[in-house]
């Protein structure tokens, strides 16, 4: 790694003492030793293991349960069902005010995507979960489902999830959220060219080192304790709080070493049944993914469909730019409503265009919830502006990069979500790396700053 | 059929932080008897390496070297409110609460000091390595060990601060989406460099040039390490990763590391790193957040470079060998 102190030399002082220092980092020598305690490493003498019964089926209404041979099996202590859940019905950010509840933490009635949690089986040893788990009888019946999320969004799809009672969610500015600057239709209209193109992606997962986990102990004082590799502490323990309606003051969660999060750790999963498991059984509970469950059961980054129409002129201007995004949450919200919005105040990316017109939407599927991962509502979006911003640049026989500088935000220039661009830095980035990989840019280029005068 | 080289592009930009509810962050700050400095936190290192950064900031706006602070954080019985570690704001968020603690700290530090060498607490200060002097006349000095001391047995004192990090929620306005989803931008522009087998459809990534402008490289050597992982993490991202390889079909997804596709050492691209420092107004020393978006450029730019070296689009991700065999079979029709 190099850095370049010649770039923005004027605006910054070098006069720190620790403040850029290479300081060697104080916990490395205990995780490359081996040394250093992670959630899993806390053994407790009588701590149960927690095993989850999924749903085989995509979408299906339960008619029963029966877990009376579970019950039978030999380190069974507790099974836990919907009923047992004091607040079953719940949503994350539902903290900050960002309704409707639309997810259970056991099952209730209905399942809405495969993998979902049903039952939970509580036994001495992690074999004993496993194999109790497999004696619990659900009686399916099973229901059409939506994988597609245009076929989601038509009508007379099936509905994903009643709590919504459509398959997007809905904003207060509607089915989506919307940016609105300039007038769109004029700028195609004056454009020399418009291109429309559509872009797509697939899920993928974190993939973190150490899976989604927590081990809970319940302490003398009634209060429990709750080692977890959660990437947020008291959002994990506010919700906890409201789905088991127990007290914040009864739980102390303790963690901050984590074996990577990537943003797959910031649902609250784990944790609720958890310390549920250990208030009804007085005793320590342990709850960790298996691999498989962190690759197909925790959220992924959702797919995203994104179509790109723009207008652009023969010179390089960008005139106009209409987004529509499309985020596959899934089955439930949990935080793929703020990817979405998140998404709408990104677009049109870091170039200054007089019109531009954005819709995001999040749409509900029967698959996997999907939630937040590193770029949350802005990575899949990128790979769709800068692959436009390519074929864009062919179109008009301009160098890509070269048609970049023409349309780069500088300061001061209006953002479509109106605000001001400060601190802007995207020109001296492409300058040095047409430097670094001898890209030939014409000097005219070279010689652009992202300062404005009076700006 | 051949070897194909191309070589494509993408510059993009990246919010720091989540402005929905506010994106609190809080910390507290005290002095030990010995004058060794504690940062209480809730947030979560995820194994960035917070820890280490959130003890430099301390060290540097009190005025220690870094090895005289500790960090304690996440464990809610101790830690204050922090929203989480997630939307490229653990450092910045965390670091000006740190910032705003720290300095309250550092006044009640230099007024106890004051008192002992019988100055005005604006006329001292420190020296980084432990010392507090008087401005002009250094050989007036006494070491933050004893104003410690001095403050824990003598004055009375508690050398300490709060400190906190809000800005008030944006809500988007309907009809025009008005709305200040962020604080700072972090930027970046990657060339990527790749050879395309135009039998088999792989794709090799020769060359991965990034360059990164972060607002401040608070410790360079740890930059890197988050910046290095992004640009493999962009790399796998744009041809390896999906847990449904045939969206929206349920069908065929990974379950473990044999069957859920990463690139090994060996896929990997020569990978250069170039770091330009534009300081926020906002940020902590003028940090930025590049955690996510060092991931970002080099999907689009591999994107890019594929299509120069064969002349098809893969406008789908992840850009694996099938798509791209029928996309150039479809181009031969």
């Amino acid at each position: 790694m190099e850095l370049r102190k010649s770039y923005f030399a004027d605006v910054r002082k070098d006069d720190l003492h620790e403040i850029g220092q290479a300081r060697p980092r104080s916990d490395s020598p205990g995780h490359v030793t081996g040394k250093t305690t992670f959630f899993a490493d806390r053994n407790f003498p009588g701590m149960l293991h927690l095993k989850m019964v999924r749903s085989p089926h995509h979408h299906a209404r339960i008619r029963s349960i029966d877990t009376s041979e579970a019950e039978k099996h030999p380190g069974v202590v507790k099974v836990l069902t919907a009923k047992d859940v004091p607040h079953n019905v719940y949503t994350i950010l539902i903290l900050i005010q960002i309704g409707p509840e639309d997810e259970t933490v056991l099952a209730d009635g209905k399942v809405r995507w495969k993998g979902e949690a049903v039952v939970a089986v509580l036994a001495e040893t992690e074999r004993a979960a496993q194999e109790a788990a497999a004696k619990v009888k659900v009686d399916y019946e099973v229901l059409p489902a939506v994988f597609d999320m245009e076929e989601a969004l038509k009508p007379g799809a099936p509905i994903v999830n009643e709590y919504h009672g459509q398959n997007y969610y809905l904003y207060d500015s509607g089915e989506c959220r919307k940016v609105r600057f300039g007038d769109v239709e004029a700028g195609f209209a004056e454009a020399d060219h418009v291109l429309e193109q559509s872009y797509q992606s697939s899920p993928i997962e974190h993939a973190p080192t150490e899976t989604t986990g927590c081990v809970v102990a319940p302490e003398g004082n009634d209060r429990f304790t709750c080692y977890t590799n959660t990437q947020a502490m008291f959002f994990t323990l506010d919700n906890t709080s409201i789905i088991l309606q127990m007290p914040g003051s009864k739980l102390h969660f303790v963690g901050g070493t984590v074996g990577g999060g990537f943003g797959g750790k910031v649902d609250v999963i784990v944790e609720p049944i958890a310390i549920l498991g250990a208030k009804l059984t007085g005793r320590p509970v342990c709850f960790i993914y298996s691999r498989e469950e962190e690759m197909q059961i925790s959220s992924p980054r959702a797919a995203e469909k994104v179509v790109i129409k723009d207008g652009v002129m023969k010179d390089g201007r960008i005139v106009a730019r209409k987004v529509t995004g499309y985020t596959d949450a899934g089955a439930y919200s949990r935080h793929s409503p703020y990817g979405a919005q998140k998404g709408a105040g990104h677009y049109p990316g870091p170039y200054t265009i007089p019109n531009v017109w954005i819709d995001t939407y999040c749409v509900y599927t029967n698959r996997t919830p999907s939630s937040a991962m590193r770029g949350f509502g802005v990575t899949i979006g990128d790979f769709a502006l800068e692959v436009q911003m390519d074929k864009l640049a062919r179109l008009i026989a301009m160098d890509p990069l070269e048609f970049r500088f023409i349309n780069a935000y500088r300061d001061g220039d209006m953002k479509a979500h109106r605000q001001p661009t400060e601190g802007a830095a995207l020109i001296e980035c492409m300058q040095e790396a047409a430097r670094a990989a001898n890209w030939p840019v014409a000097e005219k280029y070279m010689a652009m700053s992202s300062y404005k005068k009076g700006a | 059929m051949a070897i194909r080289r191309g070589r494509g592009v993408a510059a993009i930009n990246y919010p720091t932080g989540m402005n929905l509810g506010g994106d609190p962050t809080q910390a507290l700050v005290h002095s030990t008897p010995t004058g060794n400095f504690m940062v209480t936190l809730s947030s979560v290192d995820l194994g960035q390496g917070m820890k280490q950064i959130m003890a430099q900031i301390c060290a540097e706006t009190i005025g220690v070297p870094t090895d005289r602070v500790v960090v304690d954080t996440a464990d809610t019985d101790t830690g204050p409110h922090c929203m989480g570690t997630f939307a490229s704001r653990g450092t910045h968020r965390a670091g000006n609460a740190v910032i705003q603690a720290a300095k309250e700290a550092r006044q009640v530090m230099l007024e106890v000091a004051a008192e002992e060498l019988e100055v005005n607490a604006s006329d001292l200060e420190t020296d980084g390595q432990g010392n507090i002097l008087v401005k002009g006349a250094p050989q007036k000095s006494i070491s933050i060990f004893d104003v410690a001391l001095s403050a824990h047995f003598k004055r009375g004192r508690s050398i300490s601060g709060r400190g906190m990090f809000l800005i008030p929620r944006s809500y988007p306005e309907k009809e025009t989406g008005a709305m200040k989803p962020s604080t700072c931008y972090a930027h970046a522009c990657t060339v990527a460099e790749v050879e395309v087998d135009d039998e088999t459809g792989e794709v090799t990534v020769l060359t991965v040039k990034n360059v990164f402008e972060i607002g401040r490289a608070l410790n360079p050597k740890m930059v890197e390490q988050q910046l290095v992982g992004g640009s493999w993490m962009g790399i796998s991202h744009a041809l390896y990763e999906t847990t449904e390889p045939y969206y929206p079909n349920r069908d065929h997804g990974g379950t473990d590391f044999n069957q859920y596709l990463m690139p090994g050492p060996g896929d990997l691209a020569e990978t250069e790193i170039i770091v330009l420092e534009r300081p926020s107004g906002d940020g902590p020393y003028g940090a930025k957040g590049p955690g996510e978006m060092c991931a970002n450029p080099q999907i689009p730019a591999v994107a890019n470079a594929v299509f120069d070296a064969v002349g098809v689009r893969i406008d789908t991700l992840p850009i694996t060998p099938e798509r791209i065999l029928r996309a150039l079979k479809a181009q031969a029709n």
